[in-house]
């Protein structure tokens, strides 16, 4: 016990030692923070998406939503050739034009990294990994573990795990910290983002519940869904999400992303994310680095998007390609 | 005691649903003497956006459908049109003038067109395809197939029989279609959404837009995912319609062009209207052993 929280505290910054020492703590400190008033949240995740974003805003807007796309496929149908088209696309969204931004990553399973990882060369896009039983998370912890490792072996940048929310609805809570911290140390270099699955959750409380319980075991980002289960994200669980980061970076000097993931499918919605990152987390989160869209679909959109502003036609899926 | 009036106002067609403008506008319609008819919808630009992406949605499922199976349905809202008679002679003596009696003739010849049409969906094949003669051990068969999403300029003056005339022969073959209906006399249009809606006609086959032309066409015409325009409702007005065509140019859309004048309408259609928004396939299978 005292090893495994003196890592998490080398990690984030900050020591939670009393906090994680037992259940009993963790609960006491999870329970403890402020309720979620889910009408207000609702109603300020509404208020923000009704923001009018419009010419060299919108342009700004779209631009930066492609270059924080996390371009995934999630299908047990996935072959290595699908893949390599799906990097060529990450890697160069819209062929016709040079000035369109790469993604950020492409996400696959972990046995297709190796793949990802070669398609993608030195482009510098990243390859995130989904890890750890995805997307149920129902498997032994070594069993977890060795898929991390071998993720990470591949080559995987980022590794996208899954709690285990039977666990942590049952209110197990330190077996879910426990496990994070040794997929964080499993992950080594790379970088640790943590799916609350957000849709199996319930409540708002336990979404905020869940991202402080991943941040304390040392996450680097926290991700509301798998994509698997409906509903994914949300405007106002990505909201009571970044609160938590906000305020987690308050308290802990310590700045973690978010990745809304799923159901995300036209630039109206990802820009509506954007208002509300900057709204309430703040504009340093306005980065790749610190939020990401989990979505397939999207880029499509966002790229007809783009190209209706360049050219002032509407554009149509004939001209991207299909996936 | 007399009765308030019920003011409408109407709403577009987009989808199978009846949605209020993006915008929020609406404009009054007059009758031929001035007096307020109704308020009805002003499209904009985006609400042609919609349209568009209502009837790409639409396309598979109605391409993919039966020629016997589209004509039943064509015949169908011939059927519905008939149940509304009163309605639409209300609309058009309203938007064209004239007696009830030259308002009922036009009815007929628009009730009459669709079951024409509605006759051609399964027999256009076999006249404008064809299995051709070539040397060589091979089947070469050429079948007409649907081009896709039509844009229609629907006439300014004939605005039920006209309005008819040009969007059963694009959906008969299996196209989809975005209409805009004549901007001074769109209620024919209205009623005959409302025929559309509660026949058999999946959503987004036809959508209506109702409005200033100049609102909506600039649009379809440059749209990249719309495959084809009929320019029919700018007859004598060369200026636009070429301003159209350089639009449509960018993505080689299929054009109709727009006559020097409204066609008459009481005329025999012909099959232009059918073939112009047919793509052929030619297909060569070998013969067996």
């Amino acid at each position: 016990m005292v090893t495994s929280t003196a890592t998490a505290a080398a990690s984030s910054g900050h020591d939670w030692g009393d906090v994680a020492a037992s259940d009993a703590s963790l609960r006491r400190f999870l329970h403890g923070l402020p309720g979620v008033d889910q009408v207000g949240a609702e109603a300020r995740a509404a208020g923000l998406g009704t923001r009018s974003i419009k010419t060299t805003a919108k342009a700004f807007a779209l631009d930066l939503a492609i270059r924080m796309v996390d371009l995934t496929t999630l299908e047990g149908q996935d072959t290595p050739g699908k893949v390599r088209a799906l990097c060529a696309k990450a890697i160069r969204p819209d062929p016709s034009d040079p000035t369109c931004p790469s993604t950020a990553a492409v996400c696959v399973y972990s046995d297709l990294v190796a793949t990802a990882k070669e398609a993608l060369g030195s482009s510098g896009v990243h390859v995130a990994s989904v890890a750890t039983a995805f997307p149920s998370g129902r498997a032994a912890l070594d069993v977890k573990l060795a898929d991390t490792r071998d993720a990470v072996a591949a080559g995987a940048d980022e590794v996208d795990m899954v709690i285990d929310r039977g666990a942590f609805l049952a209110g197990r809570y330190l077996e879910v910290f426990e496990e994070i911290e040794a997929v964080r140390a499993a992950s080594g270099p790379a970088h640790l983002k943590v799916i609350l699955e957000t849709g199996e959750l319930q409540t708002y409380d336990n979404v905020r519940r869940a991202s402080w319980l991943a941040m304390m075991a040392g996450a680097n980002f926290i991700k509301t869904s798998t994509g698997k289960v409906q509903p994914a994200a949300t405007l106002p669980v990505t909201l009571v999400m970044l609160e938590a980061v906000r305020d987690y970076r308050e308290q802990t000097g310590r700045m973690i992303g978010v990745k809304p993931a799923g159901g995300i499918r036209t630039s109206k919605d990802a820009i509506k994310y954007l208002v509300m990152v900057n709204e309430v987390a703040g504009p340093d989160w306005l980065d790749p680095d610190w939020f990401r869209f989990g979505a397939s679909t999207l880029l499509n959109d966002l790229l007809m998007q783009r190209t209706k502003m360049q050219t002032g036609r509407y554009s149509g899926p004939d001209y991207f390609t299909l996936d | 005691m007399s009765r308030l009036d019920v003011r409408k106002t109407y709403k577009l067609f987009i989808g199978g649903a009846f949605p209020r403008s993006e915008s929020g506008h609406s404009y009054v319609v007059d009758d031929v003497r001035g007096r307020f008819v109704a308020n009805a919808a002003l499209a904009s630009r985006k609400d042609a956006r919609d349209a568009v992406a209502a009837a790409r949605k639409a396309f598979p499922g109605w391409s993919g459908r039966t020629a016997y199976n589209r004509g039943q349905v064509v015949y169908r809202i011939a059927e519905v049109m008939e149940d509304r008679r009163p309605q639409f002679v209300q609309a058009v003596r309203q938007g064209e003038g004239g007696t009830a009696a030259t308002a009922e003739k036009e009815l007929d010849a628009a009730i009459d067109r669709l079951v024409w049409y509605a006759g051609w969906a399964d027999k256009i094949a076999q006249v404008v395809g064809n299995a051709n003669p070539v040397a060589g051990p091979f089947f070469n068969l050429s079948t007409p197939e649907p081009t896709g999403v039509v844009a229609v300029v629907a006439p300014a003056e004939s605005s039920l029989l006209g309005l008819v005339s040009v969007v059963a022969p694009v959906i008969v073959t299996g196209n989809t279609v975005v209409v805009a209906a004549s901007a001074q006399r769109p209620l024919p249009a209205v009623t005959f959404a409302e025929v559309l809606a509660t026949s058999d006609v999946p959503g987004g086959v036809v959508n209506i837009l109702t409005g200033a032309l100049d609102r909506t066409i600039p649009t379809l015409a440059s749209h990249m995912d719309v495959n084809a325009i009929d320019l029919t409702g700018l007859a004598g007005d060369p200026e636009q319609g070429r301003a159209l065509e350089v639009a449509a140019a960018e993505n080689l859309k299929r054009v109709r062009r727009a006559p020097s004048a409204e066609p008459d309408w009481d005329a025999d259609p012909g099959l232009d209207r059918m073939t112009d928004f047919l793509e052929t396939k030619t297909v060569w299978h070998p013969i067996g052993v």
